[in-house]
């Protein structure tokens, strides 16, 4: 039985209808933003900007599809109709009655629901592992550009070693299935997990060590929760089961983690070297505050605003370097539908099929330039003030 | 001046001196040496085999004296041969000696390349001189445009020319290569016809043809980004007093532009050309794999697939001595450049 296909008019409206929970998401938050944009500070002064306005949408609708993937895509990514094998975009899968909107790929997978699925993957790693990346580089830069002498040089030194490696060699050493057998992944985790836990006790500590009903409540939800958190990660004991990572993911999300927390180091260090010099810091200095209180509750603040414009940048780089590692074939499962998977698998046949790589490469290069436009209008409206 | 360079060079030899042990380190992983065994023997090989092919290669050795060996200090020493019980070669398809020579990287010797059955440096440099090719282009396309974009839109900020070229610039950084790589073949080559997705034959002589794909690939990645520094840059200078000073004195706006502006608003670029050297690193493994182009990239890949442990090795130190080597250029660059950081 021949495949039949729809026109290329009715695939454009049935890939529009097919996001509609997203199309309703974004008018409720859109709309909702735009509203109360005098109350909403920074995030409210992007709606000023035509930029900023692009930017939080096309970062909004990748979260969106992410969270409604289930329902938005109407195959499942690993499922294989091989009837389906190639097929280009508007074919009908007889069986359901359903279209392969964006056509098949060589294995006979539905690439529209895969594109789908692939946001989940990026959207869950590339936040969560600048997130970790942040914690390390702004625990570790405070010291180092407060205190400046051997503590400076040695974490310098150790970045710069960090910094030199290219990132594709670290990723080829660091992400490799053998180094699973090793312990040195999980050792790894063991130091980069650890920082949040030190960094939100510290911050607890630091400010309400005069108030013990404030500070007992906040100190014992951070061990808590970090400590479950903790063991579900890295030794997989959550006697819970909910917190739970695949061993690939974790390789992935501590090499990530460990090439990017250098970058946040570096910019923290160079920060507070800058902002140690302000009248306030000499005034709690002299008030007789502790170096670490300086550091977190007056020096901190005070830095965010390049530092959110960083890590908007850096999740953008972030999704480019799992794209790399995907189109490397490292780390990632060989089906699995994240878009630097997609991208290696459709570059090989470009010479016979081009419709299964554009999905993925735009989807990629959209994301990424949605992120890239906010931390450019974030930082224009940081500018301002 | 001189101090500070010599301090710096100091500096790089210890970072250089950590990195390639870290590598060491972690290419003589155990399920590393495991799969190199398995690779180099014939089929089915039991667990003992494969042990005592890593102890007749000299993989067994301790892990400093091997070290050693790879860097120079240490003599290497022949292996022997279980049959017979004389000394053998490691690899006799790379000359090894037969009595104990020091042969490591201070001698110049980078060893032997289990992959292609050749000395290192017979595969690197070559694959290095293609690279560098390839290199010259992408910074002959890419510094002039990038430059130009810049200064274009620094001129006059906020104007309809800097918005859209801004923004042009802003999308050429979300675009990494494998992405452009993509797009470009199937505009270029599948569809127009015009150039040829892949650069395999580029080896033996460039042409448009074939080398334009993977030159504009690996350019456009690095063009937003400097255009961007350029851009801010410029808008600084623009707002100096000199300026306006120059401007009021009747002078035109382009000849302000040319000779006031943009000499000072090139020397931060400057410095982020030189650190764009290590991103065109990454770029380059991707754009050598993706068109099929027989460079440094291409070798590194086949070098951590196949876990080739010399010629990985090698690669890493080019690569590092590459980024380090830039970041030295850049500070004492930016320092002759800039009289105002030289007085301090």
């Amino acid at each position: 039985m021949p495949v039949q296909y729809i026109s290329g008019f009715t695939i454009v409206l049935e890939v529009l209808s097919r996001f509609w929970p997203v199309w309703i998401a974004l008018v409720i938050v859109m709309g909702a933003s735009f509203a109360y944009k005098k109350k909403l500070a920074l995030y409210g002064q992007l709606f000023d900007s035509g930029v900023g306005i692009v930017g939080v949408g096309i970062c909004l609708f990748w979260l969106f599809t992410a969270i409604f993937a289930a329902t938005i895509s109407p195959f499942d990514p690993l499922a294989q109709i091989p009837i389906m094998k190639d097929v280009l975009p508007g074919a009908v899968e007889p069986k359901s009655g359903l279209t392969y909107l964006f056509g098949g790929d060589k294995l006979a997978r539905d690439v529209f629901s895969r594109m789908v699925y692939g946001s989940q993957i990026v959207l869950i790693i590339a936040p969560a592992a600048t997130g970790f990346a942040l914690m390390v580089g702004i625990t570790l830069g405070l010291p180092a550009g407060y205190y400046g002498g051997k503590i400076d040089t040695v974490l310098s030194f150790l970045a710069n070693l960090v910094l030199a490696f290219p990132v594709i060699l670290l990723f080829y050493l660091l992400v490799t299935p053998g180094i699973m057998d090793t312990p040195i992944p999980y050792g790894m985790a063991g130091v980069f997990f650890l920082f949040p836990i030190i960094f939100f006790s510290v911050l607890f500590w630091t400010r309400y060590k005069n108030r013990p009903d404030r500070l007992y409540i906040l100190l014992g939800i951070t061990l808590i929760l970090g400590g479950w958190i903790y063991a579900g990660l890295v030794f997989d004991a959550d006697p819970l089961k909910i917190v739970h990572i695949d061993p690939n993911q974790l390789n992935i999300f501590v090499a990530v983690v460990f090439a990017s927390s250098p970058g946040v180091f570096r910019i923290v260090r160079g920060l507070v070297m800058d902002i140690k010099t302000r009248d306030y810091v000499a005034a709690a200095q002299t008030r007789g505050e502790s170096p670490w209180y300086i550091m977190l509750w007056e020096i901190l603040p005070n830095a965010r605003g390049p530092l959110i414009v960083d890590a908007c940048l850096r999740i953008g780089y972030t999704t480019i370097l799992l794209g790399t590692l995907g189109y490397f074939g490292l780390g990632l499962a060989p089906e699995s539908p994240d878009w630097g998977t997609a991208i290696k698998d459709a570059s090989r046949l470009l010479r016979s099929f081009i419709h299964p790589a554009l999905p993925p490469t735009i989807a990629l290069m959209s994301f990424v330039l949605g992120l890239n436009l906010l931390a450019d209008s974030l930082r224009e409206q940081s500018m301002k003030d | 001046m001189l101090s500070f360079v010599i301090r710096r060079l100091g500096t790089m030899a210890l970072t250089m001196l950590c990195l390639t042990m870290v590598v060491f380190f972690l290419i003589n992983l155990e399920p590393n040496l495991k799969k190199l065994a398995i690779s180099q023997t014939e089929m089915h090989t039991s667990a003992e085999q494969l042990e005592s092919w890593l102890v007749n290669h000299g993989y067994r050795q301790n892990f400093f004296v091997r070290y050693g060996q790879w860097l120079g200090v240490v003599p290497k020493q022949p292996v022997t041969d279980p049959a017979t019980g004389k000394p053998a070669q490691r690899f006799s398809f790379c000359n090894d000696p037969l009595v104990p020579t020091f042969a490591g990287v201070f001698q110049g010797d980078f060893g032997c390349s289990t992959k292609f059955k050749a000395t290192v440096a017979s595969k690197l440099f070559p694959a290095l001189g293609a690279t560098g090719i390839l290199m010259f282009w992408v910074l002959v396309v890419m510094v002039p445009i990038s430059l130009l974009i810049g200064i274009l839109a620094g001129m006059r900020e906020g104007s309809r020319t800097d918005r859209v070229l801004s923004v042009a610039s802003i999308a050429s950084t979300a675009t990494p290569e494998y992405v452009s790589g993509v797009i470009f073949t199937v505009i270029f080559a599948s569809w127009l016809g015009w150039l040829n997705g892949s650069a395999a034959s580029a080896s033996q002589g460039i042409t448009f043809y074939n080398f334009t794909l993977p030159v504009m690939t690996l350019a456009i990645y690095g063009i937003g980004y400097i255009a961007r520094m350029t851009r801010a840059s410029m808008v600084e200078v623009m707002t100096q007093q000199y300026i306006r000073t120059a401007r009021l004195k009747g002078l035109s706006f382009g000849s302000v532009v040319v000779k006031h502006a943009l000499r000072n608003a090139l020397i931060a670029p400057f410095t982020v050309i030189m650190l764009q050297f290590p991103w065109l690193l990454t770029g380059v493994v991707i754009v050598e794999v993706m068109f099929r182009y027989q460079g440094f990239g291409y070798t590194l890949v086949e070098a951590a697939g196949n876990n080739d442990i010399d010629l990985l090795l090698g690669c890493s130190l080019v690569s590092v001595f590459i980024v380090l080597i830039t970041q030295l250029i850049s500070d004492v660059g930016y320092a002759f450049l800039n009289p105002r950081i030289r007085v301090q």
